[in-house]
């Protein structure tokens, strides 16, 4: 990121939607601020390796990590739903989704 | 203060052994104790009374029976929130669990469970474990002991006022980018991050999967030693759990000398820029040790000066996609939005927005844009390099020298409120010096290394990874050199405690 591209409210708000967090301006607004703040410290990190660097994404790389094809224990339903919001017919119960009625 | 609460974590064990006290005695002592000052400390979210002491007449019964038993079998633990409780409520911190009991087991508490110790309760800790103070508890702040307008640091800042303040002589943490490290620093106790993948994973609450990692914590570090031996070791449950045997910590804690061990001082992170305080005691600290027989020397480990950047790069990013899980639709907190339609969608945005605080919602923006489309090798593969250059300077500092060591943290415990004048990043720096052990993976420890205008100092030393027990190694006989020369950090707050 360079000095003139600042994050802007509107991109807040686009991350906002993608997060699926609703928020009002002010904290829209705050928060624009804050991600130009923190790009702006963090963005070096892009001129420090070059790509014969390979990434780390896990600090102790284990390979093959399998157990065997076996039954467990799993939770029973009762348990599972004993935490919802809502649950009904032995189901987690959610509201109204893709539009349907 | 009674007796029994500011005995050491071992000596209980001893005293218990040997029939001294019961752990009915040690367990109502501190869970009194507890009662007596959470108004002040405010250390635990939930405290376990009976489950606490339903354990402690079982061991106590078991004993008496001649039956065999785990070393520290009596001697009570409080457990941060993030560690899964089957049946009593864990809510990391955050609204968003606020009123969930899992129906599930932690590997840590089972553990702890099967071991026979007794659990006070679930310690404080900024939500999800995204702080470095406490202040981002949706259950209010913990305050330090040493100086209650002073924070205990975070995220495990529950887990270790409840050590200083003897309310527990051994806690449980974790620590991501230094949440036992930085805690342990202020206020004056010992805590120790394990190479990644010692202790499982499976029911800690996660907050950044490839940096997180279970921390025992306590008063001294043969206590932590201890712990780490109880909680360490190979779970199936955990994929990234690593299969190494577990021994001789405690052993290596209380019988090693310092005589020729080789200390690399990191020359990003010997003290420039840090409270004078703070680096005068870390000064001292390696006078102590080359007293001692231990041998100076200063590496260079350039990549660390990017360590940061790069943390608040992959964190944000693993945090945006591990709370993802909290829709509102399975478990924890759902809120219908107060006008327009009631779609999964529209409670997904009400739920969160009211479940999480700022400084989650803050993390889960940034790791948002990070891992965008257009950003993604910017920013998350770019930082993923620098983990990999951290990893091969730490790698050549080790080979002229046994441990690493820096200060835990740039100053002492802030006063309350100090974050809400500095910018985001200013804020962040309080981390340097502990983030690069969670990027790299390799195991820290903080121990008391005296005070700085009242409050304690970390000092912090670091090992190779999957060689933890050189951290106690060197830890330990420091802390006797230490206390030798200074006097035990905590015995001055013991001091004013019981005034």
């Amino acid at each position: 990121m360079t000095e003139s591209s600042a994050i802007t409210p509107e991109q807040v708000e686009h991350l906002a939607s993608l997060s699926r967090i609703a928020m009002g301006e002010d904290e829209l607004n705050a928060l624009a601020g804050d991600l130009t703040t923190i790009l702006k410290n963090v963005a070096r990190v892009n001129e420090v390796a070059g790509d014969d660097v390979p990434a780390t994404s896990h600090p102790i790389a284990l390979t093959n990590v399998l157990r065997p094809d076996v039954v467990g224990e799993t939770l029973t339903s009762e348990q599972a739903l004993a935490s919802a919001p809502a649950a009904a017919d032995d189901k987690f119960l959610v509201p109204q989704i893709l539009g349907e009625e | 203060m009674s007796e029994l609460t500011s005995k050491s974590a071992l000596e209980l064990a001893a005293g218990l052994k040997s029939g001294e006290f019961s752990s009915v005695d040690v367990t109502r002592a501190h869970l009194d104790r507890i009662h007596a000052t959470e108004e002040d400390f405010h250390s635990f979210i939930t405290v376990t009374d009976e489950l606490a002491l339903e354990t402690a007449q079982a061991v106590d019964a078991q004993r008496a029976a001649g039956a065999e038993v785990h070393a520290l079998a009596g001697v009570p633990v409080a457990l941060k929130d993030l560690v899964v409780t089957e049946g009593v409520r864990t809510t990391a911190g955050s609204k968003m669990l606020e009123n969930w009991v899992p129906p599930y087991e932690s590997t840590v508490h089972k553990k702890v469970k099967a071991a026979g110790l007794p659990v006070l309760g679930k310690t404080n800790l900024d939500e999800f474990a995204m702080g470095s103070t406490t202040e981002h508890s949706a259950f209010g702040d913990t305050r330090n002991p040493w100086n209650l307008e002073h924070v205990p640091g975070g995220s495990s800042g529950g887990a270790a006022a409840a050590l200083a303040g003897f309310q527990a002589p051994l806690s449980v943490g974790t620590d991501t980018g230094g949440s036992v490290r930085q805690p342990a620093a202020f206020t004056g106790t010992v805590g120790v991050k394990p190479t990644y993948g010692s202790i499982s994973r499976f029911g800690i609450i996660a907050m950044a999967s490839s940096l997180d990692q279970v921390g025992p914590m306590g008063r001294s570090v043969a206590d932590a030693a201890a712990l780490h031996e109880l909680l360490a070791g190979h779970d199936p449950l955990d994929s990234t759990s690593l299969p190494d045997e577990v021994a001789g910590f405690l052993s290596a804690a209380q019988t090693s000398d310092l005589k020729g061990k080789k200390l690399g001082v990191i020359k990003q992170l010997r003290g420039e820029g840090y409270q004078d305080g703070v680096r005068d005691a870390f000064s001292a600290a390696l006078e102590t040790a080359a007293a001692a027989g231990a041998e100076i020397v200063e590496v260079d480990c350039p990549a660390i000066s990017y360590a940061l950047d790069a943390y608040y790069l992959i964190m944000p990013s693993e945090v945006s996609s591990n709370l993802a899980r909290y829709d509102g639709m399975r478990y924890g907190l759902r809120v219908e939005p107060e006008s327009g339609p009631v779609t999964a969608e529209t409670v997904m945005a009400a739920t969160r927005a009211a479940g999480f605080g700022s400084e989650a919602k803050r993390r889960i923006i940034l790791g948002t844009y990070a891992l965008s489309a257009g950003y993604y090798d910017a920013y998350y593969g770019s930082a993923q390099k620098i983990r990999t250059l951290v990893q091969n300077d730490f790698a050549k500092a080790f080979e002229s020298c046994d441990v690493l060591v820096s200060p835990t943290a740039p100053t002492t415990a802030l006063k309350f409120g100090a974050e809400a004048d500095a910018d985001p990043m200013a804020l962040y720096l309080g981390d340097v010096a502990t983030i690069p052990a969670n990027l790299a993976g390799i195991p820290g420890l903080s121990l008391p290394a005296g005070l700085a205008d009242g409050l304690p100092v970390g000092f912090q030393i670091l090992a190779p990874a999957r060689e933890d027990v050189k951290l106690y190694e060197v830890a330990g006989p420091l802390e006797a050199a230490l206390e030798s020369a200074g006097g035990r950090v905590l015995d001055t707050l013991a001091e004013g405690l019981r005034k």
